[in-house]
């Protein structure tokens, strides 16, 4: 495989991103002048819901289909109950509460959030990897280090390996709230509850990579929805927006994938085994939609002791979500951020009242930024 | 707002609205509330260019430079955008108990350095040492003052439509630079400030007929440069996605991180706003300038009222200003 083919550029390439324009555009209309309807295309993954925005891809192909973003960032789907779990480490001495960046703006049901509290004194660190809280926790004997595990299967392994790290290094004050959520059961939950009109996925690359295609086997077996796994550049997006109507309009086939150069059947297997190891799958609460069946991970019992929420016995209390946010609804693809009332009036980045507009990988948060208004 | 935190000095909307509601409403006066660069100021008919800054980077040593080298060009350059010649500065040091005096003497010969590559004199300055703890090893506070030499009036309010946007080489790499130094990301590659004195580079370009003004692109990077500029003269920006250069490294590090290079700090590159007639002459004298060489045209300003960027697929999307702190002490 030559170099160039890794290369950012020709996966923004202007020229032949219009020729697939132009295919998505002729395939559309067919799609149209058949169901009478334009087709409802859900991006299940943060990162693509970013890429669609930067590129402009909403506004070359907007009104032919309809692109909705689904529960794909993992800050945004943390529901209120987690959120105030993990603010209440807070409260015990002798804690330093570590995260990625994002989380820290996400306000509890109690209207504040994590970096109001590093404000006021409490140690919150922001890492960009679990593996900087070795050092942190190595740094403090004294002091639990907290780590909040936020985060889909692409997050997990890492983490999973950092925990290995710390048990064989002896190291018992790294800690791990636990909060990862997996995505295979949250897609079978939006095609069982039928709450959006979906007639395609376009699937997480990254996640991907790490499951395998073969994960994803129940929607084409048992549901029969069109999905293609996609890769994260302008022109990735389009290619796989353009196999989904293809596959839609010729019923030739309801899975593919686009993102070939990255993603394997089996997946990667080392990081497979070593989340088997470490965790285990668990009901988990999502943020406006409630308990999803083995939708989670918690430690495995070998692991136990370095749950924080087991150490610090922190209980889930289920909290209410902010008043008039539109946040659950726009995760479940039901309502676009400006169908929000809040959206850039008393929403914003710099103030945000929902999570989706907190994070940078949120719907809001990219429709904001990104200038998007229709 | 009940208290400050750190996206008011993130230098996008926040820091706006701080120094607008705090700081422009007590001092009030014509002179700042143009809230340009610098101030241009009117001694016995002498007009004068006036502007402070003050530096907090952490790391204080990063590659390519350091926070002395930095506390000098940052003024520099805010002189030297409003069309002044840069003279003289003032150096405030404000210094953590336990600072190693090898490394004190160490950014007082790269200031001195960088002093001398910009024609600069150092001329007072002050010291001052808080105990241990209370503030982050070393913060240098510069302020300087240029001389109006050439009849030259740049000012935000003088751009139109048509006019062209030319910058003056790759963007994000001091913000990225500062990331993965302090973060130990262990990303490799050339990935070096480029914190630089461009009074020189002005110099070439400044009596060149046609020329609206320049801005430095510090904090909030390009796309809140151009902000700044919108709003002030109340035309809109378009920028070429594809004309804007980016090193490699510096794009891999922006993916990985999911940062957008457009919103990165720099500390050496300057955009510069000309009528069209002119735009070829500014850019081939811009590339002859070491601190120039991959000067190119990037957009025009156009007559809608914001900022925006034409994707590398062809698509049009608004640019507002950075909104919240992409990454705190950067310079």
């Amino acid at each position: 495989m030559s170099r160039n083919y890794f290369s950012t550029d020709i996966w923004s390439d202007s020229k032949i991103s219009q020729k697939v324009v132009k295919d998505i555009k002729i395939k559309s209309k067919k799609f149209y002048s058949i169901y009478k309807r334009l087709p409802y295309i859900m991006e299940v993954c943060g990162t693509h819901t970013v890429s669609i925005a930067r590129s402009g891809i909403r506004n070359l192909i907007g009104d032919c289909i309809n692109l909705i973003s689904g529960p794909g960032c993992p800050v945004c789907v943390t529901s209120q109950g987690d959120i105030d779990r993990v603010l209440k480490f807070s409260e015990h001495k002798n804690v330093i509460i570590a995260t990625f960046g994002d989380m820290v703006k996400v306000k509890g049901s109690q209207g504040y959030d994590l970096n109001s509290l590093r404000i006021k004194g409490i140690d919150v660190r922001i890492v960009y990897s679990p593996m900087d809280c070795i050092d942190i926790a190595l740094n403090n004997p004294d002091k639990d280090l907290i780590f909040i595990g936020v985060g889909f299967e692409t997050t997990a392994p890492s983490v999973a390996a950092t925990v290995k790290f710390a048990r064989k290094n002896k190291i018992k004050n790294f800690l791990v709230a636990p909060l990862f959520k997996l995505v295979p059961p949250a897609l079978k939950f939006l095609l069982d509850t039928k709450i959006s009109k979906i007639d395609a996925f376009i699937l997480p690359g990254h996640v991907s990579v790490i499951i395998g295609s073969n994960a994803y086997e129940f929607l084409w077996k048992d549901y029969k929805i069109v999905s293609v796994i996609s890769g994260f550049e302008p022109l990735d997006i389009l290619v796989s927006i353009d196999m989904i109507l293809k596959h839609l309009l010729e019923k030739d086939k309801f899975f593919d994938v686009e993102y070939v150069r990255a993603v394997k059947e089996e997946g990667n297997r080392v990081a497979i085994d070593i989340m088997n190891e470490v965790f285990k799958t668990c009901d988990s609460y999502w943020r406006a939609v409630g308990v999803i069946k083995d939708s989670g991970y918690k430690f495995s019992q070998d692991y136990l002791d370095f749950d924080a929420f087991e150490r610090y016995n922190i209980e889930y209390v289920e909290s209410r979500e902010p008043c008039g946010c539109l946040c659950g609804k726009i995760l479940l693809g039901l309502k676009r951020p400006i169908d929000c009332p809040l959206f850039g009036k008393k929403c914003t980045p710099t103030d945000a009242v929902g999570p989706c507009m907190v994070s940078s990988e949120g719907a809001c948060a990219s429709w904001y930024k990104y200038g998007i208004r229709k | 707002m009940n208290i400050v935190n750190l996206s008011h000095g993130s230098g996008g909307k926040q820091t706006d609205e701080l120094i607008k509601e705090i700081f422009v409403k007590n001092f009030s006066n014509p002179y700042l509330n143009k809230l340009e660069d610098s101030a241009v100021i009117e001694i016995n008919n002498l007009k004068i260019a006036y502007t402070t800054d003050s530096y907090v980077v952490d790391p204080i040593f990063f590659s390519g430079g350091d926070i002395g080298r930095l506390s000098v060009c940052g003024t520099v350059n805010d002189i030297a955008v409003s069309g002044a010649r840069p003279l003289y500065l003032s150096c405030g040091f404000i210094i953590e108990e336990g600072f190693e005096i090898e490394k004190l003497k160490k950014i007082v010969s790269s200031a001195k350095k960088t002093a001398l590559e910009a024609g600069v004199k150092i001329v007072c300055g002050d010291t001052k040492v808080v105990e241990k703890g209370k503030a982050d090893k070393i913060f240098i506070n510069t302020s300087g003052i240029g001389i109006f030499d050439k009849e030259l009036n740049f000012s935000y309010k003088n751009v139109r439509k048509g006019d062209i946007i030319i910058l003056s080489g790759e963007i994000g790499m001091h913000g990225i630079c500062i990331l993965n130094e302090r973060n130990n990301l262990g990303l490799k590659g050339s990935i070096k400030s480029d914190v630089a004195p461009l009074n020189g580079l002005i110099e070439t370009i400044r009596e060149i007929e046609g020329i609206r003004c320049m801005k430095d692109l510090t904090r909030g990077g390009l796309i809140t440069a151009l902000n700044e500029i919108s709003q002030s003269c109340g035309f809109g920006a378009e920028i070429y996605e594809d004309k804007v250069p980016v090193s490699k490294p510096v794009i891999s590090c922006c993916d990985i991180l999911g940062i957008d290079p457009m919103y990165v700090a720099n500390e050496g590159k300057i955009i510069v706003i000309v009528e069209e007639r002119s735009a070829d002459k500014v850019l081939e004298t811009m590339r002859r300038h070491k601190y120039g060489k991959k000067a190119t045209v990037i957009g025009k300003f156009n007559d809608k009222n914001y900022v925006s960027v034409i994707t590398k697929l062809g698509s049009r999307r608004i640019a507002p200003s950075l909104s919240g702190d992409q990454l705190p002490r950067i310079c």
